[in-house]
């Protein structure tokens, strides 16, 4: 990992455990089957504190405890004493900033049903001909190479300029939207300067949006959202701004750790490869598979009333990390579950979380994926990973590889 | 074979309408719902249960088998 925080080596996971240490950040997993068996909610005081399940069923339990888990802090590191001040302010003044995602019931659902049908099947089945059509060109410029980055040059090339698209706002600014959603989630987790930084540049540019479709409204998300009413008001400009800024954020970095994952995987399993190409119609399953295997995403909860999960109390004031990648590994809920099996046909992941904060995006996020990794093998014949030394990982609540230099025939 | 999806456990994962789309539909909120009543044609039972298996919600369940 090329931006690892500096952190004291870990003895043991169950009591001490850290989401960011380097060799977690690669492989996870062993950490996971070690804890079910031995401590299947672990407690760290690192970065925070927090708990953190690997069993299915905790996760299942732990999703419907609404509210008393509050998504109110849905990063787990907490914020600077400088940001918290704005924070704490700021919810006193306008409620919740990012809702559905920061969002308790009953705050919560009028602003989920606002953005679902941004990404309703119907809606997403738009997006298709758009995200092809990018897909092959940036295929374009690196199929007479024979070699590319398919994470640097491909993945993170696609997701930010799709919902760009969706939202209505200019897809050619792409590398300012990554640089803006690495500086907030990626390292801004453990810099709580980068946070600040980044927060506040998302937010100006989301208000200048709003300020002129006010005068100039458009046929697009952004307008949809300052004519939109919950419980009979518009919202103010705060709101607007948060949910766009929800969406920006929440749309990149994950769908973008999943197709690098993906083509991860395919480059150092050459018989994975090679089924898929011979039979292409299993990729919806496949890519089911990839997000169970590969879930990027963890998110974190703030406890309000005490709650017994699993036999651990949690009190108030806990952070608890819904490690929904580490539930997806659990032997009780799947067969063979550090095997990737293609066409695995029992397969209830919570790659996009449970309840009711299920990822509002997951149509959008499935066909993004479906199409890069179908346009990807149209174009693209047999390819290997060059280096594996290569390749590096991001980490914490987002999880994906950021970079993944492959090698195939030029054409 | 009668299939049927349990509104207050469907938060519209939308699994099922990708695995059989002539069983289910889903509204602008995810929502799913059977078609036709739940009632599963002849020959798609192997489908329906494979929606059944990958509702991350438990939400499907099979009313009738025959
Ligand atoms: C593979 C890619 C993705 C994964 C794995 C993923 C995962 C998740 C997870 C686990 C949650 C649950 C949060 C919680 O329980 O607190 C969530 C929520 C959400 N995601 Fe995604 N996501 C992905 C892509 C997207 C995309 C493309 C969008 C589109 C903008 C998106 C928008 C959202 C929104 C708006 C929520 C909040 C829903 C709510 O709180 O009601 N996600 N996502
Ligand atoms: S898979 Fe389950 S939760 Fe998802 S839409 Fe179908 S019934 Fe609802």
């Amino acid at each position: 990992m090329t931006d690892a925080p500096e952190t004291c080596p870990v003895h043991d996971w169950a009591t001490d455990y850290d989401i960011f240490d380097p060799g977690y950040v690669r492989d996870p997993a062993p950490v996971w089957d070690e804890l079910r068996e031995r401590c299947p909610i672990a407690h760290t005081e690192r970065w925070g504190g927090s708990w953190m399940p690997t069993r299915y069923e905790d996760l299942q339990q732990l999703v419907k405890m609404v509210p008393a888990l509050s998504s109110r802090s849905a990063v787990v590191v907490p914020p600077s004493p400088e940001l918290r001040e704005v924070l704490v302010a700021e919810a006193k003044k306008y409620g919740s900033e990012n809702p559905p995602i920061t969002a308790d019931p009953p705050e919560h659902q009028p602003f989920r049903r606002l953005i679902l049908p941004f990404f309703s099947p119907r809606a997403v089945e738009e997006q298709i001909p758009y995200t092809r059509e990018l897909c092959n060109s940036l295929i374009d410029g690196f199929a007479g190479k024979g070699e590319a980055d398919a994470a640097a040059d491909y993945a993170q090339q696609i997701t930010p300029r799709v919902i760009a698209h969706v939202l209505g706002i200019d897809p050619a600014r792409a590398d300012d939207f990554v640089t803006w959603v690495r500086g907030i989630l990626e390292l801004g987790q453990t810099q709580p300067e980068m946070r600040i930084k980044y927060r506040g540049i998302i937010r100006d540019f989301f208000q200048e949006m709003v300020t002129e479709r006010r005068r100039n409204p458009r046929n697009d998300a952004i307008s949809t959202l300052i004519e939109a009413e919950v419980a009979g008001e518009k919202l103010d400009d705060y709101k607007v701004v948060g949910v766009c800024f929800l969406l920006l954020v929440a749309g990149i970095d994950t769908t973008w750790s999943s197709i690098s994952a993906s083509l991860l995987h395919f480059a150092t399993h050459p018989q994975d490869q090679a089924r898929l190409r011979a039979e292409p119609e299993l990729l919806p399953m496949a890519v089911e598979e990839m997000l169970r295997f590969y879930s990027p995403v963890t998110m974190g909860r703030k406890v309000m009333e005490p709650v017994e999960v699993g036999g651990v109390d949690m009190k108030p004031g806990d952070k608890v990390l819904l490690n929904f990648p580490g539930a997806n590994r659990d032997p009780a809920a799947f067969e063979k579950p550090d095997e990737v099996i293609l066409d695995r046909k029992r397969n209830r992941h919570m790659a996009f979380g449970l309840g009711i904060h299920r990822c509002a995006g997951s149509n959008l996020a499935r066909m993004e994926m479906q199409v890069a990794l179908r346009t990807w093998f149209e174009r693209i014949g047999p390819f290997e990973l060059v280096d594996p030394d290569a390749v590096t990982w991001a980490g914490g609540q987002v999880r994906g590889p950021r970079t993944v230099p492959v090698r195939f025939a030029a054409a | 074979m009668r299939i049927k999806v349990d509104p207050d456990l469907c938060e519209g994962h939308n699994r099922c309408f990708a695995l059989a789309p002539d069983l289910f539909e889903v509204d602008d909120y995810g929502l799913s719902s059977a078609v036709n009543d739940g009632v599963v044609p002849p020959g798609r039972e192997e489908q329906a249960r494979l929606a059944i298996d990958n509702c991350p919600e438990f939400a499907i369940s099979v009313v009738d088998e025959d």
